[in-house]
């Protein structure tokens, strides 16, 4: 009933926090979230507003889990899912980043036809999902508090070990990384130093759809179990919030992806541990934290110079 | 492989793309028209093909579709009626582009614009128009303080509006859900079903309709066309409309012009709200959204009309002819259900016509581009 007084009463808080479902629960609905905002920052670096990032992860949710259908194995389904996120991210970056359409304009059209075609699709098919296996790491999973969380998920999650510091290596220590960048700074001097701006930008796009392909996929087949058609409701868009959260930098993204994953675990574990909340309170809770966030660090970080502006090569 | 054969090497590996940039060639050379055409019929073959291979019919679904927005007696006017709103949304996401602003988050503030219309509507006791004028100001003043907050953060926060819009879209959702589970704020007094509804609307809140050829149409049809071209007006004849504009084109000469992006840009972002919050209205009094009001009764108009304005590419004009063929496929897609075909297959069509719209002009803007300019080169 009265949530901020439940909310203002610090032992539940400390319940929650010193609970080892809450770190589970967490990274459970943060993984998701990272997977993207990985994508979404790579994106962001070269230049691009990835606003059909929810697009992405959709259709992958969708093809992982007709993937799955098919074939019963999750290395099938994986595929799929990056083929779905993919494709999604070859329309995004060939019409915005070739044909010179407006990205934002792209991008929202790209979300609604995700929703469209995948809740169609999944009327006429209705895949049957199969889950992918939770491993304990031994050793590693027996950490107090966290090793559950971190160690002893659906395997899909542990993918986010690698993928994370290889976008890092990728973004910063590679010829292509740089090109990258600058392609998001200072697209002019990129193209006079013979960097094509466009290509970079969109083989950007194209690595932010194959990672929210594994969003979409560890959605499916790691976390939920079956494809809901609202079942991804805005977790691009809090993804996006995660990346401007982190000031642009990928252990920010990634930290700004946790954080919101505690929030959207919130609610569950809340009312798991016993306590009675508000539920409309505890469903806005993510989204109103990612409004916060953004007012709070929007305007600190050091946003790519030409993020979200088309390059023309000539005068501008 | 003789020698001749490597001679001509560098032509044969580049003769895929020597016929692909012959394609380009035709494909450019056509008169716009045509272009605009066979972008459409690619999207809408794209679309039969969906259907079949889903084990549809096309031309049933075709049909069926027909039948529903215009060939049946009376699906005029219900098309027509289904138009107001969207075409509402339209001119509203008209102004905030303009302005070079990409409000998206139209659902969620046509849904406050729903509820501010039920909440005042079951409540005021006044004669009959008089209520309606009454609720349609409520939604519109709600909805346009729900956009009002996006501008707030973008202006003085430097929150892009992109994403504020849309998550205040999902708070929005949740701030009904939660009126719903009030009596003083909008469950109904004797709710007795499981899910909570809202309170069914006394007929004198509801939108009056006129009969035209045998068509029952709404008067929010009316108000739909008087907004549209006031606002097109306002956008091209007046100097807030010429700031607007110069806004949109360049923002930092517009400021250094003396326009206040603040003001100007966040009254655009407001106006487009309350435009939302008026399509909300409209659609809640019109009679096909149901007579009272649920959590979901929004059912993705918000979502249509922004695309009608995509469609119409921020030409209120265009976006008249743009809200009725999306109109038609709504009220076409109800008689979906006789061909087995499920009726968000014309959510399907909506987007694959607007990434068809998109391609024409991209292609006019890259060959514009590589054509050399005034005799140089």
């Amino acid at each position: 009933m009265s949530a901020f007084a439940v909310l203002g009463f610090g032992g539940s808080i400390f319940d929650v926090l010193s609970s080892k479902s809450t770190y589970s629960s967490t990274m459970r609905f943060a993984a998701t979230l990272v997977f993207a905002a990985t994508g979404e920052w790579i994106a962001e670096r070269a230049g691009t507003m990835n606003i059909s990032l929810e697009g992405m992860i959709l259709t992958a949710a969708f093809t992982s889990a007709l993937g799955s259908d098919l074939t019963g194995n999750v290395w099938i389904a994986l595929l799929f899912g990056i083929a779905g996120g993919f494709l999604i991210a070859l329309i995004q970056g060939v019409m915005s980043h070739r044909f010179g359409a407006n990205q934002f304009v792209v991008g929202l059209t790209l979300n609604v036809l995700a929703v469209g075609i995948t809740a169609f699709l999944a009327a006429e098919i209705d895949p049957v999902v199969t889950r992918a296996g939770i491993i304990r790491v031994p050793l590693l999973s027996r950490i107090p508090l966290i090793g559950e969380a971190l160690f002893a998920q659906a395997w899909l999650l542990y993918l986010l070990y690698p993928l994370i510091p290889l976008a890092w290596w990728a973004v910063y220590r590679t010829r292509w990384g740089l090109d990258l960048r600058c392609a998001g700074e200072n697209p002019q001097a990129a193209d006079v130093s013979g960097i094509d701006v466009n290509k970079r930008r969109r083989q950007a796009v194209y690595v932010c759809g194959m990672c929210s392909g594994l969003a979409g996929t560890y959605l499916t087949i790691g976390q939920v179990g079956s494809f809901g058609a609202d079942g991804v409701s805005g977790r691009g868009f809090i993804a996006l919030a995660a990346v401007i959260f982190g000031g642009w930098v990928l252990k920010g993204a990634v930290g700004g992806a946790v954080v919101f994953g505690f929030f959207l675990a919130f609610g569950s574990v809340f009312q798991a541990l016993g306590y009675d909340a508000n539920p409309q309170v505890l469903g806005a809770l993510p989204y109103v934290m990612a409004i916060t966030t953004m007012i709070l660090f929007a305007r600190r970080g050091r946003q790519p110079a030409s993020l979200g502006r088309p390059f023309v090569r000539g005068l501008t | 492989m003789t020698a001749a054969a490597n001679v001509t090497e560098t032509p044969v590996v580049r003769a895929p793309s020597a016929a692909a940039q012959r394609l380009r060639t035709v494909f450019r050379s056509l008169p716009v028209l045509a272009q605009y055409l066979i972008s459409i019929a690619v999207a809408l073959t794209l679309c039969g093909i969906l259907v079949e291979v889903t084990g549809g019919s096309a031309s049933k679904v075709m049909s069926a579709l027909l039948d529903g927005s215009v060939r049946s007696p009376g699906a005029w006017g219900l098309t027509l009626s289904t138009a107001a709103p969207l075409l509402v949304v339209a001119a509203g996401t008209i102004v905030a582009a303009k302005a070079g602003l990409s409000n998206i988050g139209q659902e969620g503030q046509l849904l406050l614009g729903c509820a501010a219309t039920a909440f005042i509507g079951t409540r005021a006791d006044l004669p009959a128009p008089m209520v309606i004028v009454l609720s349609f100001l409520g939604a519109m003043v709600l909805s346009g303080m729900w956009a009002g907050l996006a501008a707030l953060m973008k202006f003085t926060r430097k929150v892009p509006e992109v994403m504020s819009t849309l998550l205040l879209g999902f708070v929005a959702a949740q701030l009904t859900t939660f009126g719903l589970t009030r009596k003083w704020l909008l469950l109904a007094t004797n709710n007795t079903s499981r899910v909570n509804n809202g309170e069914p609307l006394p007929d004198r809140a509801k939108m009056p309709t006129f009969t035209l050829f045998g068509n029952e149409v709404s008067w929010g049809v009316i108000i739909a066309l008087v907004v549209t071209i006031l606002i097109s007006f306002v956008l091209r004849r007046t100097t807030i409309g010429f700031r607007l504009r110069a806004l949109g084109h360049n923002s930092r000469t517009a400021r250094r012009a003396g326009v206040s992006a603040a003001i100007v840009g966040g009254g655009a972002l407001v106006v487009s709200g309350a435009a939302a919050g008026l399509a909300g209205g409209l659609w809640m009094t019109g009679g096909s959204a149901g007579d009272r009001f649920t959590t979901n009764v929004s059912s993705n108009i918000g979502w249509q009309g922004l695309l009608v304005a995509l469609l119409a590419r921020d030409r209120a004009s265009l976006a008249i002819p743009m809200a009725f063929v999306f109109a038609a496929l709504r009220t076409g897609s109800s008689f979906l259900a006789a061909t087995g075909v499920d009726r968000r297959i014309t959510d399907v069509v909506q987007a694959m016509l607007v990434l068809a719209l998109l391609v024409p002009p991209a292609i006019a803007s890259v060959q514009r581009r590589r054509r050399p300019r005034g005799g140089s080169a």
